[in-house]
């Protein structure tokens, strides 16, 4: 086969859309975090443990948590696309990358799940 | 401005006698009545004709004659030489991330190629009207800051993402010209150009450097444009 370039897969709009939202969620999240952490929830442990396990946090933790495994995937992705040509090497690239968010997604979990 | 003395360093780079590009260093004496770098690149030709670049209008029309000027690409009859300060040296060199045919001649062939991609012409299938077909004037008011857009690749070639992906990705000027079409009201094909541009590669690979809209001899915002294509690719799914 000639090297014929090949265009036109049509999941630009949605990842592009993805990582902005995913970026908004995580923005919010460091602010609660940060307000939480200013007004003393991390003086002791069980003070930090108490709120890290109410359930308003376990739900926006646990978002937070896919928004970043999906915003990195999206912008590791984005890197090999830009830097690396050769379509064997970025497919493994591509493969490597999602399977170690996945990973770090799911031991996050299970941390926030043992809280 | 009286006379002056331009130095130069110039990118030579013959393939037919070079085995590999060199910097070339060269003065030139220019008057008053010399005006652009164009002027002066002009002389510089008269004193050795073998220095190869484009030019044409010499006026900023034609896009020509875009060069990578001490480091920030534009037009070299654009470039005032007051604005060169003495006895500083004048580094020119060919437009960036395109195959160099000859000195600061590049070849333009996947430029556009790029451009013709996003098919720079009005889609319109009804049948012709007697005289034209009529735009409002807030219609037409639409263009402005799209059509001006001269293809001397200045912009393109100064973004990187246009280097890594020449291939794939559609580039500054080649968005700009698509969304000039996508946004005006006489053209029918809206939904097609959206569906050509809406891939991973050929609109989403800008990461919104905005190296174009710096380099744009023109003033044109080929960013915006970007932006305005996401947007619609966004409010045609909501
Ligand atoms: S947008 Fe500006 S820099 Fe780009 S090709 Fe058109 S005139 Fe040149
Ligand atoms: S804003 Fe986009 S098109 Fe312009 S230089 Fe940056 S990546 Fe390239
Ligand atoms: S010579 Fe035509 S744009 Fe410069």
């Amino acid at each position: 086969m000639v090297n014929r370039k090949l265009v036109g897969a049509h999941y630009g709009l949605m990842d592009w859309l993805v990582q902005r939202i995913t970026g908004v969620v995580m923005a919010a999240y460091t602010v609660v975090v940060a307000f939480a952490l200013y007004t003393g929830a991390g003086s002791s442990y069980e003070r930090w443990h108490g709120f890290m396990s109410a359930a308003p946090m376990r739900f926006i933790s646990f978002l937070c948590i896919v928004s970043l495994c999906w915003h990195a995937w999206i912008g590791v992705r984005d890197t090999w696309m830009d830097y690396v040509q050769p379509a064997g090497i970025k497919l493994t690239l591509h493969v490597l990358t999602l399977l170690s968010v996945i990973g770090c997604g799911g031991w996050a979990v299970q941390i926030l799940w043992k809280l | 401005m009286t006379k002056r003395i331009l130095k130069f360093n110039i990118y030579r780079y013959d393939p037919d006698v070079d085995r590999k590009p060199y910097m070339q260093d060269i003065e030139v004496e220019v008057d008053a009545t010399d005006r652009k770098l164009l002027d002066a690149l002009v002389k510089l030709k008269a004193k050795d004709d073998s220095i190869a670049f484009r030019r044409s209008c010499r006026e900023g029309v034609c896009g020509s004659d875009g060069m990578n000027i001490n480091g920030t690409n534009g037009l070299a009859c654009l470039a005032d030489l007051s604005t060169f300060p003495d006895g500083k040296t004048i580094v020119l060199r060919p437009l960036p991330g395109l195959p160099v045919i000859r000195d600061l001649i590049v070849d333009m062939t996947q430029f556009f190629k790029q451009y013709h991609s996003i098919k720079p012409y009005l889609i319109n299938n009804d049948p012709l009207p007697e005289r034209e077909r009529l735009q409002s004037p807030e219609e037409r008011e639409e263009l402005n800051g799209l059509y001006e857009c001269i293809l001397c690749a200045c912009c393109s070639t100064a973004c990187p993402t246009f280097w890594w992906n020449p291939d794939k990705f559609v580039g500054p000027a080649g968005l700009l010209a698509a969304y000039r079409f996508i946004a005006d009201t006489r053209d029918q094909a809206t939904n097609e150009r959206l569906d050509n541009l809406e891939d991973p590669y050929r609109l989403f690979r800008c990461h919104t450097i905005m190296n174009c809209v710096e380099v744009c001899p023109k003033g044109l915002n080929p960013t915006k444009a970007i932006g305005k294509i996401k947007d619609m690719m966004v409010r045609r799914i909501i």
